[in-house]
């Protein structure tokens, strides 16, 4: 649906190609419906997969169908609550904390393609701009930690900081491989690079630690420890209450959507399809490769316990980054060696 | 000691947490959607106690056993002359048999106590109110509740035959 809807605002485009102010705010229109609708689909799933991951059936009751309107409900429960700040926070930086974890994810689904033309921009430097903006999302949270005058959300935020510098290492690390097998950094033309095979055969260590790296850097669990609820209340998010805590939840579901179709471009082909399946259109494919994707991380949620501070350092730079040196390493010689 | 440690290749743990997870989405929930489907509860279960009137004595067992003294009897005594003649016999007659269910913890000595089996356990759990003076239950209210009292879970094949045949439910 949400395909669909992405051609027909492109066949729009299309249609008015001369007119620049009309085709930025179709493109705007679409990217933003994308933002507050995808994620949401995913906070479904993530109930429903979860529930029935541990024997229970999840929201069944709002909106009468096994309670697909869950968080259209949320949602108007969070506009209805009371906007609190705390005394001693500091106020602007407070408030603007949400919006500054929240924004870097949509501005990211600008350069996502979902479709051989579907994608509202195609940036020469389409890899760059997606981790440089995905890192802009922790200032926010150091921003709601240290404003909150809360030691629980300095504790917390100052987690996310440290996390976000030890995975995205191996992140960029795994990401440059591809863009060297690709020989480009448009997320465009890395998925057209892969019409004859999925970069995960050739580089499928890269596909797990940036799979795993990604993880880490939406504080999902097992390397929630910056929102670790049963230590630290809710890290950064403590004191945060109604539209501005939705905002940050949106911004968690939206930065899933955002790795998935990331990961989907770089390592499963994006919008190409299985060879035999050419009848499926490119859309579908990287939605269902999105959905694919955030479902392994709400099964990696449902199944491992939270790990500690001190082993998540460890890993990342004892055990990720290594390997995706390695990975470059392979990448390069085989890179020379054909040529 | 050593030989009860499974080994285990690296990753190995971690795949079978996977499994496990995965394997458990595929099965049906266990879930009942309560108010929609009720529950099937079993003969035994502790849901409300329920009064077979006739049954009683008005002894009194009941109420001083209760731990939290929730069980409330008035009763009087009443003399009537037998038709052969002879004395008086003095017979106590009811007037009030209530259980505050807003007290009751539910242990079930008054059931255990009943020396003519009045006191039943129903499996019935839905009397919540919005007055804490309505969790009392009169006589005829506890009455109501003996017509959902279950009939005891069959014997276990080869038990001794039950020693006490009155022991049966009233229904």
């Amino acid at each position: 649906m949400i395909g669909a809807v992405a051609v027909l605002a492109q066949s729009a485009v299309d249609d008015f190609t001369s007119n620049f102010w009309l085709s930025l705010l179709i493109k705007t229109v679409a990217v933003l419906g994308f933002f507050l609708v995808v994620p949401l689909v995913v906070g479904y799933m993530e109930h429903k997969v979860l529930a029935h991951m541990q024997a229970r059936l999840g929201p069944m009751e709002a909106g009468v169908f096994h309670g697909w309107a869950q968080l259209v409900a949320d949602g108007v429960k969070f506009i209805q609550k009371e906007d609190v700040v705390p005394a001693a926070a500091d106020r602007s930086v407070f408030s603007l904390a949400p919006a500054v974890a929240m924004i870097p994810y949509i501005v990211t689904l600008v350069v996502l393609p979902l479709g051989a033309s579907v994608w509202a921009l195609d940036l020469d430097v389409g890899v760059f701009f997606v981790l440089a903006m995905s890192s802009v999302g922790v200032l926010g949270v150091l921003m709601a930690g240290w404003s909150s005058a809360n030691k629980f959300s300095l504790i917390g935020a100052l987690r996310a900081a440290a996390q976000l510098i030890a995975y995205e290492l191996p992140l960029v690390l795994a990401t440059a491989a591809v863009v060297m097998q690709a020989a480009s950094m448009s997320l465009v033309d890395i998925s057209e690079a892969q019409w004859q095979y999925w970069f995960v055969l050739t580089q499928p260590i890269g596909f797990v630690i940036f799979m795993i790296a990604a993880v880490a850097e939406l504080t999902r669990p097992p390397f929630d420890m910056p929102v670790a609820d049963s230590e630290i209340i809710f890290g950064a998010y403590t004191e945060y209450t109604g539209l501005k805590f939705a905002f940050f939840l949106l911004a968690e579901y939206g930065g899933i959507v955002v790795m998935s179709g990331v990961a989907a471009v770089l390592y499963l082909g994006g919008y190409q399809p299985l060879r035999g399946l050419e009848m499926i259109p490119g859309p579908l494919w990287m939605m269902g490769k999105i959905f694919a994707l955030s479902f392994v991380i709400i099964w990696l949620r449902a199944t491992f316990p939270r790990l500690r501070e001190d082993q998540l350092q460890r890993f990342a730079w004892i055990g990720l980054t290594p390997l995706a040196l390695l990975q470059i390493l392979v990448v390069a010689v085989v890179k020379v060696a054909v040529k | 000691m050593a030989d009860t440690q499974i080994q285990r290749g690296w990753g190995q743990g971690l795949l079978k947490g996977l499994s496990v997870t995965l394997r458990t989405m595929l099965r049906p929930a266990v879930t009942v959607q309560y108010p929609h489907v009720k529950p099937t509860l079993p003969a035994r279960t502790r849901g409300v106690i329920a009064l077979k009137e006739a049954n009683c004595t008005v002894c009194y067992k009941c109420a001083r056993e209760c731990p939290d003294w929730c069980i409330y009897i008035d009763a009087h005594k009443e003399a009537h002359e037998p038709a052969s003649g002879g004395r008086a016999r003095s017979a106590k007659i009811l007037d009030r048999f209530a259980i505050d269910y807003s007290l009751c913890m539910y242990c079930g000595i008054c059931v255990e106590v009943c020396p003519f089996d009045a006191l039943f356990w129903s499996p019935e759990f839905e009397y919540a109110e919005y007055d804490i003076t309505e969790m009392i239950h009169e006589r005829e209210r506890l009455e109501e509740w003996t017509y959902t009292v279950l009939p005891p879970p069959a014997l276990e094949d080869g038990a001794e035959p039950p020693e006490d045949s009155k022991a049966e439910v009233a229904s």
